[in-house]
């Protein structure tokens, strides 16, 4: 049984400007354990996709399936990261880590362990009482993905949670993330625009063309984890990059 | 097209003050010229009105005489005590229901559809305007001057209140309610923090406002009060006491001002943009 199941999904806009077609007809079942990575052009639908899987929408035909259960709101079994990273200003890191968990009427003494861990895990321990406005981007993304991490989620939902940063620390964060996310495995749906992003982190890559957002293409990615510098340079990525690269740009 | 281009250099070349003021040392100096321009203007002060020869224009010397002899008789105390507890009184009940108001506006459509046509009408009166029709039903009393204060005050403050709740983040939502927040958390631990900043700016101008309507209420009728005593100095010709309230209110002014300010920075230092 897939963890997720995306089952004949159409989204449908209606805007001032008329409808839009944001997806048309979209099946995709993800397994326990996945990284999915959805790449292709703006507007092809692949953030409609995870708000859809989130619960911040409800899809106008067809079945969104987690865990087997129908999708009906958001819910901390799914966790979301957001490119604006969406940490609570006035909170410090440590407090928005524990956001989730307070919810979830954790005691306190476990709490602030909890959140201490997972502020280890993305390299943040020393860095727990600081504001959001005292953290990089790079820093305020691994806060955010801490906080996801710590109310324990199934499936970690990422809307190209890179997508701010600048490319030195874009290609350090997507090492961490691989690193925690080996230590701790969860299913991703990864969102990015930006192919060797999208092959890099993927253990399948999905392929989405817009007007009407369709999946176009699922590419495997059989390179083994622990990735790092080897993989990334090597023919096999290149090729791989290739293909999803013709995906991306080349369809019909 | 060389000459063109001067002007804006000239422009640039300008502004390198602004980047002073950044510094450790623009800003003593700044501290100085305040300092400078003080006893500057008490200078100025002093010369035009021996220069004008016009003994109802006071000089510095006449409104200290005049401003202890207030003290010493204890009626300064008395008026300012009334005033301040006047403006305290309506502005502090302003806000409170300024703040629920402008919060059940912002989140809840019902209300908004409700509310806004009145305040935006009443907004662009000036509540000196209901000061007649105030005094004609409630009289002249204390329920009359702070019931025109707390118009004022919750007018200011109603709309900014309302502004913070519309310019939350969408995203601060969206993140909380993943996290497993339901709508009655949302609005406690994400629009409420996330509104302060605009309703401190909306308490200020509120505070505005409220010295400003109570000063013109007291100076309508009162039996005490700041503005009562401005009033009566007036009908003797007295311009040095008229000097000690206007130096009176403008001092409480600024003083509860910087206090709201100081409140301000220690619930907002989490800003950004500081």
């Amino acid at each position: 049984m897939p963890l997720i199941s995306i089952k004949d999904v159409t989204k449908i806009y209606n805007t001032e400007r008329g409808r839009t077609v944001s997806l048309d007809n979209v099946s995709l079942d993800v397994e326990q354990g996945e990284f999915i990575t959805l790449v292709g052009p703006s507007g092809c639908g692949k953030s409609t996709m995870l708000n859809l899987v989130g619960g911040l929408l409800m899809p106008t035909s067809g079945q969104v399936l987690v865990n087997d259960e129908p999708v009906t709101g958001p819910g901390p079994d799914r966790g979301v990261i957001f490119q604006q990273y969406a940490l609570f200003p006035w909170l410090t890191a440590q407090e928005n880590v524990e956001f989730g968990l307070r919810l979830q009427k954790v005691p306190k003494k476990e709490r602030a362990e909890r959140a201490m861990h997972y502020l280890s895990l993305v390299g943040l321990q020393d860095f727990a009482n600081a504001l959001p406005k005292e953290l990089s981007g790079g820093m305020k993304q691994r806060a955010a993905i801490a906080r996801a991490y710590a109310v324990h989620p199934s499936v970690l939902l990422m809307d190209e949670p890179f997508g701010a940063l600048d490319a030195l620390t874009r290609v350090q964060m997507q090492d961490d993330l691989l690193e925690t996310w080996q230590k701790e495995k969860r299913t991703v749906v990864f969102i990015t625009h930006d192919v060797d992003e999208a092959v890099y982190l993927a253990s399948r890559v999905v392929v989405m063309s817009p007007r009407p957002g369709r999946i176009s293409e699922i590419i495997d990615v059989p390179l083994a984890y622990p990735r790092g510098e080897e993989i990334r340079l090597s023919p096999e990525f290149a090729e791989i990059r290739a293909r999803v690269w013709r995906g991306v740009h080349h369809h019909e | 097209m060389s000459e063109r281009q001067a002007e804006p250099e000239a422009l640039t070349m300008a502004t390198p003050t602004v980047v002073a003021e950044d510094t450790e040392k623009g800003e003593r100096s700044l501290k100085g010229l305040y300092v400078v321009t003080f006893f500057l203007g008490i200078g100025i002060w002093t010369l035009s009105a021996v220069l004008s020869r016009n003994a109802l224009i006071p000089t510095p010397i006449d409104v200290v005489a005049s401003f202890a002899e207030l003290i010493a008789d204890g009626t300064l105390w008395g008026h300012t005590v009334t005033s301040l507890s006047r403006v305290t009184t309506g502005f502090l009940l302003g806000v409170a229901l300024a703040i629920p108001a402008g919060f059940l506006m912002g989140w809840y459509w019902l209300a908004r559809g409700l509310l806004e046509p009145w305040i935006q009408f009443f907004r662009t009166i000036p509540p000196l305007a209901l000061i007649p029709l105030v005094i004609v039903i409630l009289g002249i009393g204390e329920t009359a001057k702070i019931y025109v204060i707390f118009l004022a005050a919750f007018l200011s403050c109603v709309l900014a209140t309302f502004q913070g709740v519309r310019n939350v983040d969408i995203t601060l939502i969206n993140a909380a309610r993943v996290l497993g927040a339901k709508d009655f958390t949302i609005f406690t631990r994400v629009v409420i923090p996330a509104s302060t900043p605009f309703i401190f700016v909306g308490m200020r101008v509120a505070l505005g406002a409220s010295w400003a309507t109570l000063v013109a209420s007291e100076l309508i009728a009162a039996p005490t009060g700041l503005g009562r005593m401005m009033q009566q100095a007036a009908q003797f010709l007295q311009t040095d006491r008229i000097v000690v309230g206007i130096i009176m209110i403008g001092a409480l002014g600024f003083i509860m001002d910087r206090l709201l300010l100081l409140a301000e920075r220690r619930l907002t230092r989490w800003q950004e943009t500081r």
